[in-house]
């Protein structure tokens, strides 16, 4: 489905990536994991060319994503749930749900059952919800984009415990339903349940890839130990 | 006029309970037993207060002035409006779409010359073209409208398909450029006058009503006001005003989203144009004339100062403002030619006191501030 190889990306002269391979197949979820600073972010900016790519291939279902401006590959299938609880403040939850929303399998219904506090809260401001419910809006508005690929960057960082398990509940029912996702995150607790595969990033390569059975504590220990 | 229903046009789905579809922004609670308030402080609230009383003291004032005999009040108060109305336009470009046009002034004095132009030729019996078309003059108000707006929306989709591409304040002097090209073209093009301006001798008509009086042609500038203020309530309250949002905000996570900030800046800044260009030719017919004046950047920069008076993003901003600012210039400007000394302190108390303008500090702020 996707399909990232040799990707090096610079910001301005300095370079972050330096060859980052990486696969999505359809109904996967695949984690994308790595120390503070090891080039994550710097991949999902350079799928969605953010901060473009200047080498290396970037495929999605065989359309060369390289080079297209980030609407177009929006567009194309994949849909972003920025780090840090990206929605828009002065809109409504509605607003922000319906806004961007391209007909599909998800609908406001759906979503709503996904998480029901976007109900209950759904004319308030976004900016009027907690941290928590900013983040579930935020995964919701990218889910009425209908993406058959899901990426969600830190969705469960610097939320409180309770709120985390919501947002795996929901993660983990994405899952079962199916929908293809590339996640970062940190939580090793909770990707290895459910990651299909694990990348690793040291230094902005790839340097570890692999079912998270095969991810042993000398792995870990090298290449996400703190 | 009110517009505390932000999420009704945007949703597709009817809601199981229409009082909470059309809950205003402030209420925590969720519950549908706030409703009921809220809609009330929407209509009868500060906020609502002061549109109603802004409104109705303009319409209300220049009826009373016209019938004690005072047709310069009247005529004031037209003045008031028009300049409220390429406010407003400008407000959707700045206020709504961040898009901060330096180069407003072009849409303005090119519906003014349109006016003027149409005249000038209906007047001679002087075709205005013959080729490849032939294009007649026309007296007629709906004719010189039209031409105006479409005009102005052909020109702001030529100069904003450009300038889009660049932001901040390269942006804000791209359309400041623009905008001086064509004041300059108008000085130097003798056929309309040139930096003398072109006289409309008589007022353009329309069919049954009497353009030549004061408060008739008032009440038409009134209604343009009016439309001008409905056309971008609407369109804010729809999905497309939504989006408009978004890429103010941030037009990354609206393009990560699968929808390009582009093409709705630019429909944004081409009805922003349109309305401007409207108030335009209504400006040339009130004063009977149009000349460069009304194209250089001193006005740009004037309608810019009101919206920023009045409250940027607000939809009574520019008509607080334009209020403000012409009686500041008409009174003041009687007592001294320094009058603008004193707007600048009112400028900098209202920068420095009351960021949302003076619909903030009168009614309160609104949802998105």
């Amino acid at each position: 489905m996707l399909k990232i190889a040799n990707i090096e990306t610079f910001y301005g002269p300095s370079q972050a990536l330096f060859g980052v391979n990486l696969e999505v197949n359809a109904g996967e979820m695949v984690a994308l994991m790595g120390r503070n600073g090891m080039g994550k972010t710097t991949t999902i900016r350079s799928i969605f060319g953010l901060t473009p790519a200047s080498r290396g291939t970037i495929e999605f279902e065989s359309q060369n994503l390289r080079r297209l401006p980030a609407y177009r590959i929006a567009k194309a299938g994949l849909g972003l749930v920025p780090e840090g609880r990206r929605c828009f403040p002065n809109l409504s939850v509605r607003e922000n749900l319906l806004v961007t929303a391209r007909p599909g399998e998800w609908t406001l219904e759906r979503v709503e059952r996904l998480f029901p506090r976007l109900e209950e809260r759904r004319t308030q401001m976004a900016k009027t919800l907690s941290g928590g419910e900013q983040q579930m809006l935020a995964i919701g508005r990218t889910l009425m984009t209908n993406p058959r690929l899901l990426v969600l960057d830190e969705a469960t960082e610097g939320l409180a415990p309770v709120i985390r398990q919501e947002i795996w509940r929901a993660i983990r029912l994405l899952k079962e339903q199916g929908q293809a996702t590339l996640l970062v995150d940190k939580s090793l607790s909770e990707i290895l349940p459910i990651a299909d595969r694990c990348t690793i990033l040291e230094k902005g390569s790839t340097v570890w890839d692999g079912k998270p059975a095969a991810l042993d504590s000398a792995v870990r220990d090298r290449y996400l130990g703190v | 006029m009110t517009n505390n229903i932000p999420t009704s046009a945007v949703s597709s789905k009817p809601t199981s309970n229409s009082a909470r579809a059309s809950m205003p922004k402030h209420s925590h609670s969720g519950g549908s037993g706030a409703a009921p308030a809220n809609q009330a402080d929407s209509h009868f609230g500060r906020k609502g207060l002061v549109q109603i009383a802004l409104l109705g003291l303009l319409l209300l004032l220049p009826v009373a002035a016209y019938f004690f005999g005072h047709l310069y009040y009247v005529n004031l108060a037209s003045r008031i409006t028009i300049i409220a109305m390429a406010a407003v336009g400008l407000n959707l470009a700045i206020g709504y779409g961040g898009m901060v046009s330096f180069g407003h002034a072009a849409y303005f004095g090119l519906g003014g010359y349109v006016a003027g132009i149409s005249a000038y030729h209906a007047f001679d019996f002087t075709p205005f073209m013959t080729w490849p078309i032939s294009i007649p003059g026309s007296d007629s108000l709906l004719v010189v409208w039209l031409a105006a707006a479409l005009l102005c929306a052909l020109l702001a989709l030529a100069i904003g398909a450009i300038s889009l591409r660049t932001t901040g304040v390269y942006f804000i002097m791209i359309t400041l450029a623009f905008a001086q090209m064509i004041y300059y073209f108008a000085n130097s093009w003798p056929t309309y006058g040139g930096e003398d301006g072109l006289p409309i001798y008589i007022r353009n008509s329309l069919p049954l009503v009497d353009t030549t009086n004061a408060l008739t042609y008032f009440l038409i500038c009134f209604g343009g006001l009016v439309m001008a203020m409905a056309v971008t309530s609407r369109l804010m309250k729809s999905r497309f005003g939504a989006a408009l949002t978004m890429a103010r905000l941030n037009d990354v996570r609206l393009a990560t989203a699968g929808v390009s900030p582009y093409p709705v800046r630019l429909v944004a800044f081409v009805i922003s144009a349109a309305i401007t260009g409207l108030a335009g030719a209504l400006y040339a017919d009130l004063n009977g004339f149009v000349s460069p004046s009304v194209l250089s950047w001193h006005f740009s920069g004037e309608l810019m100062v009101i919206v920023i008076l009045g409250g940027v993003g607000r939809l009574y901003g520019p008509l607080a403002g334009a209020i403000l600012f012409v009686m500041m210039e008409t009174f003041l400007g009687g007592i001294t030619q320094y009058w603008q000394l004193f707007l600048g302190l009112v400028l900098l108390g209202v920068v420095l006191f009351a960021k949302h303008g003076i619909m903030g500090w009168l009614a309160g702020r609104e949802r998105n501030e």
